[in-house]
């Protein structure tokens, strides 16, 4: 079966302003990838060229078999776009604005179902204006759902949410997934996305700077961290690995802990010296993420 | 995909949405229907003494005056300013990205905007004829009629057209009404223009808004003597209206940053 979307060397500019600089993915049916990258990282100009919001400069896409940019609307049939603070028409009821929004779609799900899927179903007759921030988010979801879409496009879907409301979103998300419903999502928020994602893309500068599952991410730049403290650290044993010191505090990065740890150790007990404090780090996912996109510490 | 019919459906619902959204907008209504009805009002009550010709009343010409006034604020200054609001809030953005026709919801905010044009024509005439004196004339009936069609779809387009060169929504109101306020003038629509200097009658002339409120008011002039609609005035409105259609063709953007 091909990927629901193909990305081969997609490039766009802003006048001088670089977006994206050759980027290429797959997205598998039925997958979660979460586009992941801090604030200006190219993210959402690559959502919209895949939306057909935005023209690429360059480069192959393909998305459920259709050009974004020609598609029209067979192809806007098919997909659903959850845009990150996109106005709606505020005097409407939620009720009257899903089955506005659901009218042009064929596979269209009836509104009421849509509305409790999400969860306002106390909320149908309400007018938008009185709904809470994360009640408008659910609804922006129920727009997305409504044509009963192949892909769906959620963009930060829980930028500026409190914690009790990122956790309710998240489990819509999940539900969706259940659905089988094939996903991309752009989130800056590492948790979100090793929280919700099959595989992770990172974004930064508008190229693709690493990609895994979340679990083999973190392996993307192995350093352990090794800290202790000796009386003397300008005596130390000659490794592979240059240690920082500062004070009596010495610090080492490796890649390769098991020969550092043995050199060490048999340094000190040769010498019959503790190495007091000593602690052994694996890097977390938050380190790896920060690394990738800041640069090494 | 869906056959034609269901398009029709579709523009409906639109339409019907559109209007909603006018009525539960205050602000809308009472620029479009009550400023009308309250020039009517004032204009009558301090010209209402005077009596004209064979003792017609002040309202008999105002009052079609005040409709043409209102038909244009519905559908000139209110597709102006309201599209311009919902590209900028994101709104058109989000029915770009639904399979629905970009053509259809146009129609639907047109077709809202002659509804609302009609509505009001109807009721400065109502209102003329229930308290100030004015009495129908169906003579040339169907002149009017065809003006207002010509003089709404040509006001349509233009207000479409102002919203797509304008980049801020923000600016619409003062952009529209900046328009709209001062070609009323310079078109008759307050004040005859019998003694006006003729610059004025001639710059008049060039816009659109004279061609359709003159004709629409000799229609119901009974002093009015010789031809009510003349080709020049359906030629210069379709000018205007193919203006801009191209205006809209070549520049409308339905993202809020103008992006493509």
């Amino acid at each position: 079966m091909p990927p629901v979307i193909t990305v081969d060397d997609l490039a766009k500019r802003y006048g001088a302003v670089v977006a994206l600089d050759g980027i290429s993915f797959t997205v598998d049916e039925g997958e979660v990838l979460a586009l992941l990258g801090p604030n200006g990282a190219g993210k959402t100009t690559a959502v919209e060229i895949l939306e057909g919001y935005r023209r690429a400069d360059r480069g192959n896409i393909r998305v459920l078999g259709y050009d974004p940019a020609t598609g029209g609307r067979e192809f806007r049939d098919r997909i659903g776009i959850v845009l990150q603070e996109t106005g709606i028409e505020q005097a409407l009821t939620v009720r009257e604005s899903v089955d506005l929004y659901g009218a042009a779609y064929t596979r269209r799900r009836p509104p009421d179902e849509v509305i409790s899927l999400v969860g306002l179903e106390e909320k149908a007759d309400a007018r938008i204006k009185t709904l809470s921030g994360g009640q408008r988010r659910r609804l922006d979801l129920a727009l997305g759902l409504v044509g009963d879409p192949d892909l769906i496009f959620l963009d930060e879907p829980t930028t500026g949410f409190d914690p009790a409301a990122r956790r309710q979103s998240w489990k819509l998300v999940e539900g969706l997934t259940e659905l089988g419903k094939t996903i991309l999502l752009t989130t800056h928020y590492l948790d979100e996305a090793q929280h919700l994602a099959d595989r992770i893309i990172v974004l930064n500068g508008g190229k693709v700077v690493a990609e895994g599952t979340p679990e083999t991410l973190g392996e993307a730049r192995p350093v352990t961290t090794v800290h202790f403290n000796v009386p003397d650290p300008g005596r130390l044993p000659s490794t592979e690995d240059t240690p920082e010191v500062v004070g009596q505090r010495v610090t080492y990065r490796t890649t390769d802990p098991t020969a550092l740890l043995y050199s060490l150790t048999a340094w000190a007990t040769g010498r019959r010296m503790e190495l007091s404090g000593l602690e052994v780090t694996r890097p977390s996912l938050e380190d790896v993420y920060l690394d990738i996109v800041e640069g090494p510490a | 995909m869906r056959d034609p019919n269901s398009w029709l459906s579709l523009v409906w619902l639109q339409t019907r949405t559109t209007n909603r959204l006018f009525w539960r907008t205050p602000i809308a209504a009472f620029f479009t229907l009550a400023l009308p009805v309250i020039f009517l009002v004032l204009f009558s009550v301090i010209f209402g003494s005077e009596e004209i010709g064979g003792g017609y009343s002040f309202s008999q010409f105002f009052a079609p005056s005040m409709a043409v006034f209102a038909a244009v604020s519905s559908t000139f200054s209110n597709l102006a300013i309201r599209t311009a609001f919902a590209r900028d809030q994101g709104i058109l953005k989000r029915v770009r990205g639904t399979p629905l026709p970009p053509w259809v919801y146009m129609a639907g905010d047109i077709l809202s905007g002659v509804w609302i044009a009609l509505l009001s024509v109807v009721l400065m005439f109502l209102l003329g004829w229930a308290f100030f004196g004015f009495r129908m004339i169906w003579d040339d009936l169907g002149l009017a009629v065809l003006a207002f069609v010509v003089g709404i779809a040509t006001f349509s387009a233009l207000g479409l057209a102002v919203c797509a060169v304008i980049k801020n929504g923000e600016a619409a109101p003062a952009v529209a009404n900046g328009v709209f306020l001062p070609m009323a003038f310079i078109s008759g629509i307050f004040i005859p223009l019998d003694d006006a200097p003729r610059w004025l009658v001639i710059l008049g002339d060039v816009f659109p808004l004279k061609h359709f409120a003159g004709p629409f008011g000799d229609a119901f002039n009974p002093l009015h003597t010789g031809q009510v609609l003349g080709w020049e005035n359906i030629v210069i409105m379709i000018a205007w209206l193919v203006l801009g259609a191209v205006i809209v063709t070549r520049f409308f953007s339905w993202d809020p940053r103008g992006a493509k």
